[in-house]
């Protein structure tokens, strides 16, 4: 068995990640690394001789113009440099570059090798061991997935599977059971806590009572199996609480059942025909055309980013993707809400164990970016928010639409059919992941929970997409899910509802590497698996359609009307629940909830009232908040995605002259409809909690993709809250009133919910022991049908002499048919919503997406329409504050007193933003469009 | 009545703007065919069935040892003889984005039998993946016949992490030009640069802004940009403000007339 190290290093003047190296070494205070050089480590293990690796260099490595391959036998690899860093992935991560290489092996007929990578890094300059170290845990290696060194690294190799033909099985592996009885309050604690599980004490007191009342102890399997269906994260049980809460009044409501009785109560009063499907299944499905349907789902992913943002990340879009294919359609759209902390904290004030929001941003985006891309799925529309409150608990939403023809999800597994698992490996990726997101993060969990953390592999998931879609069309299989947090304890717990039982075989179950036990395999979340429902008539054809995508499938059981879950391993049964226990065992939380009395204001929201009660510098006032970080140009992350694969973006993220102004919503034409020019919008409103919000973020949302062209009366909504800790009254409290805002203004809009999802928990354990709470964070996603596509609208500014004119949607709903109405009917130039930011920014962001200027000579008071307090009403406040349900329009014609448009001014071909240049003095703002633009981008002396 | 040349469109693992090239295809003329390389690889496909070749973008075996590395692999392992033949039986092959890196990294671009490995596509010089519009510039003495006749500006997006062309490093060249002096004059020696990057939109830091190129024969090209992404007006980032020039559609209109055998004026090298 030799073993060989490959180093691959790219021409100095292209090695483009040395140089990121040097850029962020000096953010991290260290000045002395003059040169960075990073090369590509390659382990091979195998019955190798020498001339097989050189063959193996020469034909899959070689690139001259590129870069130079080195190799040598391990242990006469050159002598430590005590210059140079080497990062490995700890065993069990998901490493593709190694699964392919030893495929790629394979393929050019060299013996089955062990395969494992790295990455070197040579450090030059004048640098202090220590410094060296810093760099390495700070910068290069995450220990959550990673190991390093100084000199060189010893590989951890993974036993090589053919991906194509090998399979390897469980050997068995232990079960134990676990007595409850006996225990304790303590002794019940004690054990949720120590085997990770997350269970209440009444919820460990009623498993108790029910394995009592069988008269036999639980074996780890079923206990776990339990934690998985019963946890937060499964089964939302705050949002399912009894609710005793204490309103801003000081009177005492009981809410039966949260989302039921708020977001859900919205949903079944409005009564939308067009909803197709709303809160039953993977994903909200809503009609698109007279023969398809889109569904929409958005996840949340936060801890996991947290600790290991790239995989983090990586893992929320794939998740959020499997959800689409969970209803059987084709994604074709990604949105994403990204909340940071700032990004120039200084180190000194970094939480323990935590990562820096630099570095969390940088890798949430690449790993964003990188499923998405993979996939070939447009990521199309998203926010990005930064509040010191997300230091230690990064925010990351990810949102996928998918496309099905009408009629072709099937739902419901019937007894005797096979139970097949599809695409991935099972390992021991991601245990506990479900229990993990529904317990608070602390400065330690990074070391305890590493397993929970993972790295996806998007190309097999790409396969298993294509299979899913053909499988569909062919009518293959009988009810689809996929395997999220709770592995195939949760995705076939809950197929098995249906057809009522199912009966597993956990040793068919083919597994990355061997050692796993049976509760193991049967929690794993290994990433890119669908779990199937196939009539065995079927069965041949789903197998033949998978080799031709090289997909794997394989049978580990069958569906029965037995009413238990049987879960064996070689034939012995390692857990047998009834389902209704499963489903109706678990205690219904009573929670206690106040409405926060104190105002809560973010620093965000306080940075506004600053700006808005500053009367004198206006033009500085306004070149602050376009120079915020909430405000600014998001560029540098979005042209990292792919808005533009499969070629049906009609508006993209960035519009106007040249392509950097801020597009309100994000229009898609489906590939699969070419015979109509319909499309839908993706528009997206994000509000952390005040005792006002929720109401505005509905409105954003909504407001985004009208402004783009939506049909006002075929737009549905999405609610997904990010919560910290719901045990505390009034943080419950806090997530009631929001709550009940956003339910009263999707009402108000008669916009429907279809879907969403609460994340809580969200909180952070510091060293002495004190718990933060992130900032309570509702994103609101809407999803809008454009009728014509071609008259869709973007918010850059388009000919000097159009008038632009405000109008004022509050408690008015008929206007927004009416804008609609001019947009149908060609009048409207340019359309911007106001909701994020203020009418000044918004007046800015349409001169430097258009390049032309705007001269306002209008108040706005001259028409009077209040609908804030009367004693704040100021102008600046007008121009300046935060003013939802308001759009700025460029119409192409006078418009007649009929349709309730303020007048302000026009388009000017003079490049400057004017605003009231009669007033006496010198005008409210008088700024040309360059510092407008250099302030939007941070350019010059707005960087930083 | 005439039927449409069949233009094949390979799908490997990771694939993902074959639909995208699909209707580009179809629009300019052909049939377009979504063919699994397994199907050619097992044989119940021949390459020979195809009067034009497509090889899309997307992210063959996820980029895995550089971009087009395995999928140029497959090629050479799979399909060596039956691409060779199709090449030198001078039917039109397109290769787009990974299609392109696949190419190259197969050697099939820029093709000089006697120097291999000449050029590569290497990580772009900001050191992640970007998407953003392009404008291309058709070389007007091209011996392309993809771009034969095309005189316009052709505006498309690329979308990629991988896409600086960059050539063997014999000796520097000028500041600016990038990398592989003799490579470069040979290149346009041959006149085998078919498109480059105007207007200062080299998105990567391309040697010489070079966004495709093709080989001594002319009939097969690889370029990054994604001219199968602007085939109709509504695709274009200024629609709304009345652009409807740039289409790429011009590209494949070409390549479908060439195996037609109805491209005027091409004269082969």
């Amino acid at each position: 068995m030799q073993h060989y190290r490959i180093v691959r290093t790219p021409h100095a003047a292209l090695d483009v990640r040395g140089h990121e190296v040097c850029q962020s070494a000096r953010t991290l205070g260290v000045d002395g690394l003059s040169e960075a050089r990073v090369s590509e480590l390659l382990f091979v293990r195998g019955n190798l001789s020498e001339s097989d690796v050189t063959r193996l260099c020469d034909t899959l490595l070689a690139d001259p113009a590129a870069h130079s391959v080195t190799f040598s036998e391990a242990g006469n690899s050159p002598v430590a440099n005590s210059h140079s860093v080497e990062v490995a992935y700890l065993p069990g991560v998901m490493d593709p570059l190694a699964l392919q290489l030893s495929r790629a092996a394979q393929q050019i007929g060299l013996p089955t090798i062990e395969a494992a990578t790295g990455t070197r890094y040579e450090l030059y300059g004048d640098l202090t061991t220590a410094q060296i170290v810093g760099l390495a845990e700070r910068l290069l290696c995450n220990a959550t997935v990673q190991r390093y060194a100084l000199g060189t690294i010893e590989p951890k190799f993974i036993t090589s599977i053919n991906h194509r033909t090998d399979s390897l099985k469980s050997s068995g592996g232990e079960v134990n059971l676990i007595s409850l009885t006996g225990l304790d309050n303590k002794g019940l604690q004690a054990l949720s806590k120590t085997r990770l599980l997350s269970l209440s004490l009444d919820e460990m007191r009623a498993i108790r009572a029910h394995f009592e009342s069988i008269d036999r102890a639980p074996t780890d399997v079923e206990l776990e199996t339990l934690a998985q269906t019963w946890s937060e994260h499964c089964v939302h049980k705050t949002f399912k609480a009894i609710i005793e809460y204490t309103n801003e009044h000081g009177q005492v409501e009981i809410i039966d059942g949260l989302l039921k009785s708020t977001i859900r109560a919205a949903t079944e009063k409005i009564n939308a025909p067009w909803v197709r499907s709303a809160f039953v299944d993977n994903a909200g499905i809503i009609a698109f055309d007279d023969n398809w349907d889109l569904s929409f789902k958005v996840e949340t992913h936060n801890h996991p980013s947290a600790l290991e943002p790239f995989g983090g990340a990586n893992t929320g879009v794939g998740g959020v993707i499997r959800d689409i294919m969970g209803v059987s359609a084709r994604p074709i759209a990604i949105t994403d809400v990204l909340c940071f902390g700032p990004q120039g904290l200084p180190h000194d004030q970094l939480p323990a164990g935590t990562l820096h929001p630099r570095r969390v941003k940088e890798g949430v985006v690449a790993g964003v970016a990188d499923y998405g891309n993979k996939l070939g799925i447009p990521t199309v529309a998203g926010a990005v928010y930064y509040d010191p409150g997300y230091t230690a608990n990064p925010l990351v939403f990810a949102g996928c639409v998918g496309i099905a023809p009408r009629g072709s999800h099937p739902t419901g597994a019937n007894p005797g059919d096979y139970v097949i698992v599809l695409g991935g490996r099972t390992g021991r990726d991601g245990l506990h992941g479900a229990t993990f997101s529904s317990d608070a993060l602390a400065h330690d969990t990074g070391q305890i929970a590493g397993t929970a953390v993972q790295i996806g592999n998007p190309i097999v998931q790409k396969d298993v997409m294509e299979v899913i879609v053909r499988a569909r069309d062919a009518k293959l299989y009988t009810a689809i899910t996929d395997c999220g947090a709770g592995g195939l304890s949760s995705a076939v717990g809950e197929m098995a509802e249906h057809p009522n039982g199912v009966d597993v075989e956990l040793a068919d179950v083919p597994l990355k590497y061997p050692g796993l036990v049976p509760w193991e395999i049967w929690l794993s979340e290994a990433q890119e698996r669908m779990v199937l429902a196939v009539n065995p008539v079927n069965w041949i054809a789903l197998r033949e359609l998978c080799a031709d995508w090289d997909v794997e499938a394989t049978r580990i059981g069958t569906f029965t009307d037995s009413g238990r879950l049987i879960v064996r391993s070689h034939g012995k049964p390692v857990a047998d629940l009834t389902l209704a226990f499963m489903k109706d065992g678990l205690p219904r939380l009573r929670l206690k909830a106040i409405r926060p009395k104190a105002e809560i204001i973010s620093p965000y929201q306080k940075f506004l009232s600053d700006k808005w009660n500053d009367t004198e510098n206006h033009n500085e006032t306004l070149l602050s908040l376009l120079s915020h970080p909430n405000i600014a140009s998001k560029e540098d992350i979005i042209r990292r995605y792919d808005h533009e694969v499969r070629g049906g973006t009609v508006i993209k993220p960035f519009v106007g002259r040249f392509n950097d102004g801020p597009s309100d919503a994000a229009v898609l034409k489906p590939l699969e409809t070419p015979e109509h020019n319909m499309g839908f919008a993706l528009g997206i409103g994000i509000a952390t909690y005040s005792n006002h919000t929720g109401f505005d973020a509905v409105c954003e949302a909504i407001n985004n993709v009208i402004a783009v062209g939506a049909d006002p009366h075929r737009i549905a909504i999405l609610d997904n809250f990010c919560w910290g800790d719901p045990k505390n009254p009034e943080q419950l409290g806090a997530l009631v009133d929001i709550a009940k805002r956003a339910a009263e203004s999707a009402e108000w809009h008669q916009t429907p919910f279809i879907s969403g999802k609460d994340s809580l928990n969200n909180t952070y354990v510091d060293k002495d022991r004190s718990r933060l709470n992130i900032p309570g964070a509702l994103v609101i996603s809407a999803i809008g049908i454009v009728p014509d596509v071609t008259k869709a609208i973007t918010m850059d500014l388009k000919t000097p002499g159009n008038r632009i004119y405000a109008l004022n949607c509050t408690g008015q709903e008929d206007r927004y048919d009416m804008l609609f109405g001019l947009m149908q009917h060609g009048l409207i130039a340019a359309c911007h919503d106001v909701c994020d930011g203020s009418f000044a920014v918004a007046l800015a962001e349409m001169c430097i997406a258009g390049q032309l200027g705007i001269r306002i000579t209008h108040h706005p008071m001259e028409n009077p329409m209040k609908t804030y307090d009367p004693q704040k009403e100021r102008l600046t406040e007008w121009w300046f504050g935060v003013m939802s349900d308001y759009f700025v329009v460029e119409a192409k014609a006078v418009m007649s007193p009929q349709y309730d448009l303020q007048y302000l001014g026009e388009v000017t071909e003079n490049p400057r933003l004017i605003i009231d240049p009669a007033r006496e003095g010198k005008p409210l703002i008088d700024l040309p469009i360059s510092e407008l633009t250099a302030a939007y981008k941070r350019e010059g002396k707005y960087a930083q | 009545m005439t039927t449409k040349p069949l233009a094949m469109i390979l799908h490997a693992s990771g694939t993902n703007r074959d639909g995208d090239a699909a209707r580009a295809l179809e629009l300019a003329g052909a049939q377009p065919e979504i063919v699994h390389l397994n199907a050619l690889r097992r044989g119940s496909r021949t390459l020979d069935e195809a009067q034009i070749l497509v090889l899309p973008g997307g992210f063959s075996y996820g980029d895995a040892l550089g971009a087009g590395r395995l999928m140029a692999l497959d090629l050479q392992t799979y399909l060596s003889d039956a691409l060779k033949e199709f090449v030198s039986s001078d039917k039109p092959l397109i290769g787009i984005c990974n299609g392109f890196q696949a190419l190259v990294k197969a050697d099939i671009l820029p093709g000089w039998d006697d120097e291999p490995h000449a050029a590569s596509l290497v990580s772009n010089e900001c050191g992640h993946f970007v998407c953003d519009w392009v404008r291309l510039m058709p070389t007007a003495d091209s011996v392309c016949l993809w771009t034969h006749g095309l005189t316009e500006i052709i505006e498309c997006p690329v979308a990629h992490g991988e896409g600086r062309f960059v050539l063997r490093n014999d000796s520097p060249l000028p500041q600016g030009e990038g990398l592989g002096v003799r490579a470069l004059s040979r290149l346009r020696a041959n006149s085998q640069i078919a498109l480059t990057y105007a207007d200062g939109t080299n998105p990567n830091d391309s040697t010489a802004d070079i966004a495709g190129i093709c080989n001594p024969a002319g009939n097969v090209l690889g370029l990054m940009p994604h001219p199968e992404d602007h085939i109709y007006s509504w695709q274009h980032p200024q629609h709304t403000r009345g652009a409807t020039a740039g289409l790429g559609l011009s590209l494949f209109r070409a390549g479908v007339a060439y195996a037609e055998g109805k491209l005027d004026f091409y004269v082969k090298p």
